[in-house]
């Protein structure tokens, strides 16, 4: 089959398109600024020694990891366990309850985060951490059930069986080769999970009363001029999930590999 | 203790029924298979094989009916509770274990002394101790199904059940695992319960095969008594081929019952035939028949003989050369010579007689569905 | 029959279904009941909302049920053009993002197959904007593409802009922010279903000697329809509800404004509840009518 170069090099453009505003802000986070962080003013790694020097971007991204960790716990089991009993099991709501694990996601956030912000006012529940975290496994758990029903899906109900035919109880079955077999699913569900809840704006603006987040200070500082700081802490969670990604990828590239040789 | 120390048990059915939404998967079965042998269950697949075995594994529940090992009851015990083992069709070998955490998982579930070790014993009676660290993924289906074998019999259940175990392998293979497999029985005098689809391997293997269709067991026995003297059309068909005729009860008496198929007389031992008037059924193995070129042979009170016909197909299949004969008013009759070298005709269109010894004639207690072959 | 013998015919089981529709029950439930807590019933709580009447103090932000359909009247007719840009925007972003995405995850989903490390390296490269605050991606953009930024001075240079005419501000600024933050909503699943799309189906299309622009039209696309639906669909429902890349901080103007900035507005800072929740009723309603019609139309039952 004839291969034209144009492609390759159309979607290498693409990519690097795709990569030019990463690049910026992590060179952004050397930028030697002092207050507004919009032209470049030379190297320097002070932002990044100093991480909580400006304002309260520490306690804002430590409410954001914690949101998340919680988040990303409850929307998991939750999740999990709506998705093992989507596929493995037939009943006559299933089509109701795909509906509605569907509609979160076919819902706009800025809907989403003003309806919930209209029910706690309604009901006289004051916006804090709790809402944050309310609103986030809410979002958080459709994704979460779309990543392990695929794995669910992968999964032959025979080996579970086997595990029964050889004297484990329904509860080994499920520790010993369910959920180490769907262990991959679950741990990308949480790994999406924490990724949106971490970055999450709109929905967590209408919720959060008087509790900052990272995207939130983003958001408020951004009238006038974010600092380095942010691009510091932007620049190293981004690292930290590639780093993540790459090495599940990569292995899961060598396993398939080893798998069809 | 070693594995030649166990002892199989007694498995009986009682009145078995499984019902699911919208089908009836077996329709009445009692069985009973003797402590120690091998027992098979042929038939095809939707014959409601896998479903009776599933319920004596305990993964189905059955409708109706009763499942005794060992003079006990165990229909409402859990599979877990169960001392019993399957062989899975496609394995079901654990991907996230090594091959000896494999084999030795029900020896940790019932917590026996040293599973690593007896697991290891296992491997190395199905010569497979020099893969005991790999992971399932990376054998060959012969290999994993030698694993799925020795996870079962490490247990050294009452009754080891194989459902289909040898259906993933390619031919030769699988001729290779049945001498394996009858091999392991004998050393190990276990119970077993083989599920197959395919004739060839149930009469090779079994001591005892019960042929089932529809969701019922149509006959059972010694496999060379079933080939002998099958008692139903689908039997005759399914184990082996047989030329199958249907005609009216002309004569019976004490020694044979005679029919007549369009003017010719066809007679089986009254002793061999399953009903004696009204219109039945009467059959020839393709093998005990034999044809005759040079014209019609002298009657004789103990051969059947039918004819003239022509051949219309030979096919050469290197043992036996099989000969397709249309006779008029009859239809197609089959023919196997062995190959030996003296085949009387290998044209096409030659005027044949066939003819077969009365004894090797049987009489069916049912007619063929769709008419004699 | 056999059953004489034992004296009746023990009792039909139906233990497992029984119990494993308990168990059922349990896996389900949790989840569904707090869906059902946190996103049904708010969605019922915002459509009460938008029903609402100031009360008679006449406090700001106080307000009462009253049926008021009023309401919706008020918002069409107060923020028809937000409205009008934001479904405009959405689209355009929606084809502008399809037509980058679908060469990008062929050439990667077809041509990289049989390197499955590019693959996943390619892959990983297209989800790392993920990974990298949103709002941090729109800024970077909009002082990447701002006045006296070396770009812009290009722009300016060759004469596409004239030296009065500004980017960052422009509805097309607000397209292109857009557009950008998501094209991996778009490109993974037209990814995920031509990865998996198999080739010898373009063989025998070949073989039957369709050109290559007939075998598009006639194979590729058809069989990669399910991933041009659902990445449209994430692409096009949370565009039509954005309002940061409209904003007047990032890459928007007040004269780019969407719904999504309206209901910002009205909820947050005008505390105008019931116009904020009418506009958000009927950003989902339209949503909600346009998704059912296309997807009936595209022909995909299973979404999830």
């Amino acid at each position: 089959m004839r291969r034209p170069l144009g492609l390759a090099i159309y979607s290498l453009l693409a990519l690097v398109f795709l990569l030019i505003p990463i690049g910026y802000t992590i060179v952004f986070s050397f930028n030697d600024s002092t207050r507004a962080n919009t032209t470049w003013e030379g190297f320097t790694l002070r932002h990044w020694a100093n991480v909580c020097a400006t304002g309260n971007i520490c306690d804002a991204v430590g409410n954001s990891i914690l949101i998340g960790a919680v988040s990303t716990l409850i929307a998991t089991v939750l999740g999990t366990a709506l998705a093992i009993g989507l596929v493995r099991y037939s009943f006559r709501a299933r089509a109701s309850v795909n509906l509605l694990l569907f509609l979160p996601m076919a819902t706009p956030e800025v809907v989403l985060g003003a309806g919930l912000a209209a029910f706690f006012f309604n009901i006289g529940f004051a916006a804090g951490m709790t809402t944050i975290i309310i609103a986030h496994v809410m979002f958080c758990l459709s994704f979460v059930v779309v990543t392990v029903k695929a794995r669910v899906q992968t999964l032959d109900p025979v080996l579970e069986e086997a595990g029964r035919d050889l004297y484990a109880n329904p509860r080994q079955v499920f520790w010993k080769i369910t959920f180490p077999l769907l262990l991959p699913g679950i741990i990308s569900a949480a790994l999406l999970s924490f990724a949106l809840s971490f970055d999450d704006f709109i929905i967590t603006y209408f919720n959060s009363g008087p509790v900052n987040t990272f995207p939130k200070f983003i958001y408020v500082a951004a009238a006038r001029g974010v600092p380095a700081e942010a691009n510091v802490i932007a620049s190293a969670v981004f690292m930290l999930a590639i780093v993540i990604v790459l090495v599940t990828q990569i292995t899961g590239a060598f396993k398939r590999r080893k798998l069809s040789a | 203790m070693s594995l030649q120390d166990a002892r199989g048990a007694d498995l009986e059915l009682v009145g078995i029924r499984k019902e699911f939404p919208g089908f009836t998967a077996v329709e009445e079965l009692d069985l009973k298979i003797p402590a120690g042998q091998f027992f098979a269950l042929l038939g095809p697949s939707g014959c409601g094989k896998t479903t009776t075995l599933r319920m004596i594994a305990g993964l189905d529940q059955p409708t109706r009916g009763q499942i005794f090992l060992g003079g006990k009851d165990i229909t409402e015990t859990k599979s877990h509770d169960r001392h019993i083992n399957t062989v899975f069709q496609s394995y079901a070998l654990f991907p996230h274990m090594t091959v000896l955490e494999n084999v030795a998982f029900g020896l940790r579930q019932r917590k026996v002394a040293e599973p690593l070790k007896l697991a290891a014993e296992a491997l190395n009676l199905v010569e497979l101790e020099h893969l005991a660290a790999r992971r399932p993924q990376q054998l060959s289906g012969g290999q994993q199904q030698r694993v799925a074998l020795a996870r079962a019999l490490v247990n050294r259940p009452s009754l080891l059940l194989l459902d289909e175990p040898l259906g993933a392998l390619d031919l030769k293979l699988r001729r290779q695992m049945q001498i394996e497999l009858k091999a392991i029985q004998m050393e190990v005098g276990l119970t077993f319960l083989h599920v197959t689809h395919d004739q060839e391997e149930a009469m090779d293997m079994a001591d005892v095969v019960a042929v089932m269709n529809k969701g019922r067991i149509e006959q059972m026995g010694a496999p060379e008594k079933l080939y002998d003297r099958p008692k139903t059309a689908f039997v005759a068909k399914f184990l082996g081929q047989s030329n199958l005729f249907i005609g009216d009860v002309v004569e019976q008496n004490a020694a044979s019952v005679s029919i007549n198929v369009s003017g010719h007389k066809l007679t089986v031992p009254r002793a061999r035939a399953e009903k004696h008037e009204g219109t039945i059924a009467i059959g020839v193995r393709p093998e005990k028949a034999t044809f005759h070129e040079d014209g019609q042979p002298a009657a004789s009170s103990d051969l059947n003989i039918v004819g003239p016909g022509e051949i219309i197909d030979i096919r050469f299949t290197g043992v036996s050369n099989q000969y397709l004969i249309d006779i008029p008013n009859l239809g197609e009759v089959t023919v196997f010579a062995q190959n030996i070298g003296k085949s009387p005709v290998t044209e096409l269109g030659a005027k044949v007689w066939v003819s077969w010894k009365v004894e090797h004639a049987f009489g069916l207690a049912d007619l063929p569905a769709n008419g004699a072959k | 029959m056999a059953f004489a013998a034992f004296g009746s015919a023990p009792a039909p089981n139906q233990g497992t279904s029984r119990k494993s529709g308990k168990f059922v029950l349990a896996l389900l439930l949790p989840g569904l009941v707090y869906l059902g807590l946190f996103f049904l019933t708010p969605l019922i709580s915002l459509i009460m909302t938008s029903l609402e009447a100031p009360d008679s103090s006449g406090a700001i932000g106080a307000y009462v049920y009253a049926f008021n359909i009023q309401n919706y009247a008020d918002v069409v007719a107060n923020y028809l053009p937000q409205i009008l840009r934001s479904f405009l925007y959405a689209f355009v972003a929606t084809v502008l993002a399809l037509l980058i995405s679908y060469p990008l995850a062929y050439f990667i989903g077809v041509r990289m197959r049989r390197y499955p490390l590019i693959q996943r390296l390619m892959v990983t490269l297209v989800i790392a904007p993920f990974f990298i605050s949103f709002l941090l991606r729109t800024i970077a953009w909009k002082q990447i593409l701002s006045e006296g930024a070396p770009i812009m001075q290009w722009v300016h240079q060759m004469g596409w802009l004239s030296s009065s005419q500004y980017f960052i501000g422009t509805p097309a600024a607000v397209v292109f922010g857009l557009t950008y933050n998501f094209i991996p909503f778009m490109t993974l699943p037209l990814y995920t279903t031509l990865e998996r799309f198999d080739l010898r189906l373009l063989e025998a299309g070949a073989d039957l000697y369709a050109s290559p622009a007939k075998i598009f039209r006639k194979i590729t696309l058809p069989i990669s329809m399910p991933g041009v639906i659902s990445g449209t669909l994430l692409t096009f429902i949370p565009i039509a509800g954005d309002y940061v890349n409209a904003s007047r901080d990032f890459l928007g103007s007040s004269k780019t404004s969407m719904i999504g900035n309206m209901v910002e507005a009205d909820f947050l800072q005008n505390q105008d509840y019931p116009s904020a929740a009418s506009l958000s009723v009927l950003l989902m309603a339209v949503i909600l009518i346009l998704v059912s019609v296309y997807v009936k139309k595209a022909g995909t039952e299973d979404l999830l």
